[in-house]
């Protein structure tokens, strides 16, 4: 499969097409990219759209699922925290 | 005029469905929130896909990443309006609204996980994220995983995590064997009536055996522990009603750790077109027809039985909803019928132990996405249930209670699936309006 690149709060990482962010992330080694309200650390869960622990922002948009949407070639993504969400 | 059917899901149930509709001579509109078709249990990577696509998807109206966000009742003697958002979640969504003259919701089931101890650490999963990131992208979630939970799911997951290269360290039903057997065997000649799905299942067995890998039956994770991620699960054995027997826990080292205590039905869309439910799931008749008007069901929303009996389901669903004769579904019902008798045996021979709340600790989270422990839900228990979310604010997290849920129901005695969007969307594409329904995303 065809390799990409994306990057994660800055940070290049490379993946190929047709996976999702969250398998991207999974492959390259992390556990959790999200923070709870406490500042606990999440990452994925359920796997298929469920519990929304794996939020990210991609490209500007917050919010996104991770493990619903598959990474696109530059992908700009950015980890969220409900800590310091309004 | 042509029949037109809309079908929401397209795993083996919604699948089923538009292939018979369409012959039945609907015009079908087929749309899944994902990008393919399969649902959870055809999933695969998406080159694979690109060769495997179900053929049917170009004798009907296909909208991969089209979401029903919303149902909305008109008039009592036609199906709801389906509203649906398509496109990339971040990407340009376009939304649409169609009427259609019948409508088969296929929306399937997702993984349901009782809190324990340390649930909430990153590399805890369901054991249905392992199984969706092995299949459908080859990823392992972890070198060193612990299968546990309850029900014949764990088999395959255990199997897949195989295939992608972890070490599974074992496979844990979380019901003593006497339950399981008593189960299984109640009457064995309708489990040779589901036979396929009893070879699929023995194949699993006989691979975890060859691989050496453990099956244990009346174990359970009762803990995870670890520094900002998952370090070792302490298991315990438990009795038939799931307390926990003191003085058997054992701790082992994990990096991952896959959990389901079984499925829980996505009863939003079933809910929200006013279908009424029974013991969980929706009910439906001969025909799999709801009790709303032009509103049929099929697959895991009507219980939990595996994909041979979602599909015959939604073989008897699409035939009636797209105008075909129900004389003529003879053969298929009988099918439908044993997938239903599967799904009783099955519920007997998984259940959820009623003292499986003896794990939880004060401090234990109930709410992942608030964060709302077990303590706090206890200490304000006594009031009304609205007066409980409104004062640790427990299920009104992002999942909306997607989660949690089903546990909430089970302390606070509420309707778990009553929600008033069923997908998320966002306020500026609410803003928009809605495209014309001819046009395809
Ligand atoms: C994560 C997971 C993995 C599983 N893997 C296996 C497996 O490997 N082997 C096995 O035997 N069983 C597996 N199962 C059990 C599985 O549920 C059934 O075997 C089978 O897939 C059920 O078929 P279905 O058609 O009822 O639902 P599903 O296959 O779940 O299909 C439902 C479809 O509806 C779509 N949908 C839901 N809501 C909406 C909406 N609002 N708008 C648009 N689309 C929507 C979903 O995207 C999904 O594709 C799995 C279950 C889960 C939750
Ligand atoms: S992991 Fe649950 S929504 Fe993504």
């Amino acid at each position: 499969m065809r390799p990409i690149r994306i990057s994660l709060d800055g940070d290049p990482l490379t993946g190929s097409d047709g996976q999702t962010i969250a398998g991207l992330l999974l492959a390259a080694g992390l556990r959790s990219w999200r923070r709870a309200p406490s500042g606990a650390p999440r990452g994925v869960f359920c796997g298929i759209g469920v519990c929304f622990d794996c939020l990210v922002t991609v490209n500007g948009v917050r919010d996104v699922r991770a493990c619903r949407s598959r990474a696109r070639d530059g992908d700009v993504v950015t980890t969220q925290s409900r800590a310091e969400a309004p | 005029m042509t029949r037109h059917v809309v079908i929401v899901g397209a795993g083996p149930a919604g699948l089923a469905a538009a292939t018979a509709a369409v012959r039945a001579g609907a015009q079908v509109t087929l749309l899944d929130a994902a990008d393919q078709a399969g649902g959870q249990y055809h999933r695969m990577p998406l080159d694979t896909y690109e060769t495997k696509r179900p053929r049917i998807l170009e004798r009907c109206d296909w909208w991969p990443g089209g979401a029903v966000w919303a149902l909305e009742r008109h008039d009592e003697r036609r199906p709801p309006r389906v509203h649906v958002i398509s496109g990339p979640d971040g990407g340009t969504r376009r939304r649409h609204v169609l009427e259609p003259d019948a409508l088969v919701l296929a929306p399937g089931a997702h993984d349901r996980t009782l809190p324990f101890p340390g649930w909430e650490l990153p590399g805890v999963f369901t054991a249905g994220a392992a199984q969706a990131l092995a299949k459908g992208e080859g990823v392992a979630v972890g070198d060193r995983v612990l299968v546990a939970g309850s029900g014949p799911f764990l088999l395959p997951v255990a199997a897949s995590l195989l295939a992608v290269g972890s070490h599974v360290t074992a496979v844990l039903e979380a019901n003593p064997a006497a339950t399981v057997l008593r189960g299984w065997t109640q009457s064995p000649w309708r489990l040779a009536a589901q036979a396929g799905k009893a070879a699929e299942l023995a194949a699993y067995a006989a691979l975890l055996a060859r691989r050496r890998v453990p099956y244990r039956t009346g174990r359970a994770v009762i803990e995870a522990r670890g520094d900002g991620r998952v370090e070792e699960a302490v298991t315990a054995r438990l009795r038939a009603d799931w307390s926990v027997v003191a003085g058997s826990e054992r701790t082992t080292a994990v990096d991952a750790l896959c959990v389901t205590h079984g499925f829980s039905p996505q009863l939003e869309l079933p809910v929200a077109a006013g279908c009424a439910l029974r013991d969980g799931f929706v009910l439906v008749d001969e025909d799999q027809a709801t009790s709303s008007t032009g509103v049929y069901a099929a697959g895991e929303v009507t219980g939990i039985a595996g994909a041979p009996a979602a599909r015959a389901e939604g073989v008897v669903a699409g035939w009636v909803a797209g105008g075909g004769s129900p004389a003529r579904l003879r053969t298929v019902r009988r099918r439908r019928d044993e997938g239903r008798t599967f799904a009783v045996r099955l519920a007997a021979a998984h259940p959820i132990g009623r003292r499986w709340s003896g794990w939880l600790r004060p401090d234990t989270l109930v709410c992942r996405c608030e964060e709302t422990d077990y303590g706090t839900l206890c200490r304000t228990a006594d009031v009304s249930a609205r007066a409980v979310r409104l004062a640790t604010r427990a299920g009104l997290g992002p999942c909306q209670a997607r989660i949690c849920g089903p546990t909430l129901a089970e302390l606070l005695d509420t309707n778990p699936h009553d929600r008033p969007i069923i997908s998320p969307i966002r306020l500026g594409e609410l803003a928009n309006p809605p495209e014309e329904k001819e046009s395809t995303p």
